[in-house]
């Protein structure tokens, strides 16, 4: 049913873990639909130092986690900002069908801890 | 560890079919020496399913394509023709997709139907059955086991009632047959579904049990076999080999039975024991033989499955992400999980070549997979982190 790469990714996921003294957080998801994901940045001259996840859910919710953080990691916010759904699934060769919209979260997540992160920087320059 | 997906065929069941591939081919409908064997090879068959299940007569087992078939027969078969009598239904919350399905599909066409809840451990509640049915209900259809949590009703006892209450009685047996020993006389049962596959024979091929003197009618018309409740050439190699398989069931249920259920005690109490915040599904005693069912909080089944997987352990979940829908299993909803719950179960089905061995495999293996998992996920509470 999944790529090889999906697999790889789930198998041996990158990046995986929490960052406590993370610069923004984004969760999106809900257990009830069976997949949560939390994304965390650290970020240092505009530019994605870390990221992490820690992702309840199914096979393509723990691969894609991974593969976002493999593809936000030293990108500028503007760049990591303009990483699709689709740029997700295409770098793990693909998703089935039906995980496309319900598990393909990673990038909203992504997004979800820069706006956090940009929020708070706003807010301490006020 | 998936047999409610699909079982081996037995090997002596296997070699009783192949001579009706390409030597006996004859079609029971002919009237010449090829037709006869067929017919006679068909008669053989039907003699050994009612041996299985307690029938008193030939005329009562008709062959079908399967359990999903049988189901559609029993409910709209006899919901159509009995619609002088009545125009209400009764089944439970957890019945199998084909006989929830046409249940459904009676209420788009002037039918209503009630779907009456189960406790936590999956037992029909016998009140609420009582009160559901009234003097417009034709047919009360129960599972006989429910193929995912493995809990078994109390057939003979809500047979009594919907027989005081004066309707008819259909029992969906695809899960129970050739597990545990069913008497469609002992247990008042009027119409029951059986499945083929599920008692090691092929798949293609399944029977409806219809007592004598109960009014159906057929949903596929044509040339009239099957006594015109079936129409369509007989599946005579799929049916010779359900008969074997009927046959091999009987005399060995009682010894698999005892075999599976110590596997099945033994994989349930090791994983319950070494893996934390793990619970059972379905009920501890009242339970199919090959069945166990087990949830593990704050993780989903699939990244179970897979992980399973390549250690080269087959089994199934009841969690949206396993399913075409999208939506957890509506049996473990039924019982009362959280939808966050039911994403964490996982089932394994026994067969026969499974051994203890085998229960120890998974329990070994299981632990450390929830752990990775658990290690992953945002819900994990601290304690269980490490």
């Amino acid at each position: 049913m999944y790529s090889e790469k999906v697999m790889e990714h789930f198998r041996n996921p990158h990046n995986m873990g929490e960052i406590p003294d993370a610069d923004g957080v984004g969760t999106v998801g809900n257990p009830v639909c069976g997949d949560l994901m939390t994304i965390y940045i650290k970020v240092k001259d505009n530019k994605l130092e870390d990221v992490k996840f820690k992702t309840f859910g199914c096979g393509a919710a723990i691969a894609t986690s991974s593969m976002i953080t493999d593809l936000a990691k030293g990108k500028t916010l503007e760049e990591a900002l303009k990483i699709s759904r689709g740029d997700v699934a295409e770098n793990l060769g693909g998703l089935p069908p039906i995980k496309m919209h319900c598990s393909n979260l990673a990038a909203d997540g992504l997004h979800a801890a820069i706006q956090d992160y940009l929020k708070k920087k706003g807010a301490e320059s006020k | 560890m998936d047999h409610t997906a699909g079982k081996p065929v037995d090997p002596r069941v296997l070699e009783a079919m192949m001579p009706f591939f390409t030597q006996q081919y004859g079609n029971p409908f002919s009237l010449h020496s090829w037709g006869n064997e067929a017919r006679k090879a068909m008669e053989e068959a039907r003699a050994k399913v009612i041996s299985l299940i307690g029938a008193k007569r030939s005329e009562e087992v008709f062959f079908t394509s399967g359990g999903t078939e049988s189901n559609n027969i029993a409910i709209k078969g006899t919901a159509y023709r009995n619609r002088d009598k009545g125009s209400h239904v009764v089944t439970t919350s957890i019945e199998h997709m084909s006989v929830m399905n046409p249940c459904k599909a009676l209420m788009k066409e002037g039918f209503t139907a009630t779907f009456v809840p189960v406790d936590k451990y999956g037992i029909v509640d016998a009140n609420a059955l009582e009160k559901a049915i009234t003097d417009k209900t034709l047919l009360v259809s129960v599972m006989y086991a429910n193929g995912e949590i493995g809990t078994m009703q109390p057939i003979k006892e809500i047979g009594e009632i919907v027989h005081r209450k004066g309707a008819l009685f259909h029992v969906d047996a695809v899960a129970a047959a050739g597990q545990v020993p069913i008497d469609v006389e002992k247990e008042n049962i009027d119409l029951m579904s059986i499945s083929s596959n599920d008692i090691y024979g092929p798949r293609g091929a399944g029977a409806l049990y219809v007592r004598t003197g109960t009014r159906i009618q057929p949903i596929i018309q044509g040339g009239g076999q099957e006594r015109g409740l079936r129409s369509g050439t007989e599946n005579i190699p799929a049916i010779v080999g359900f008969g074997k398989a009927a046959e091999m069931v009987q005399t060995e249920m009682q010894a698999e039975g005892e075999q599976l259920t110590r596997v099945r005690d033994r994989l349930i109490k090791r994983l319950l024991d070494s893996v934390p915040s793990s619970f059972l599904n379905g009920h501890p005693t009242q339970r199919l033989p090959n069945n166990a069912n087990v949830r593990f909080s704050y993780i989903e089944g699939e990244s179970l499955i897979l992980s399973l997987d390549m250690l080269g352990i087959a089994c199934s979940s009841g969690s949206a992400c396993t399913s075409k829908t999208l939506e957890p299993s509506h049996v473990l909803l039924a019982i009362g999980l959280k939808h966050e719950e039911a994403h964490g179960s996982l089932l394994f089905t026994l067969g026969k070549q499974n051994n203890e061995e085998d229960a120890d495999y998974v329990a070994n293996a299981l632990p450390d997979i929830v752990k990775r998992l658990r290690a992953m996920s945002p819900l994990t509470p601290k304690e269980l982190r490490s």
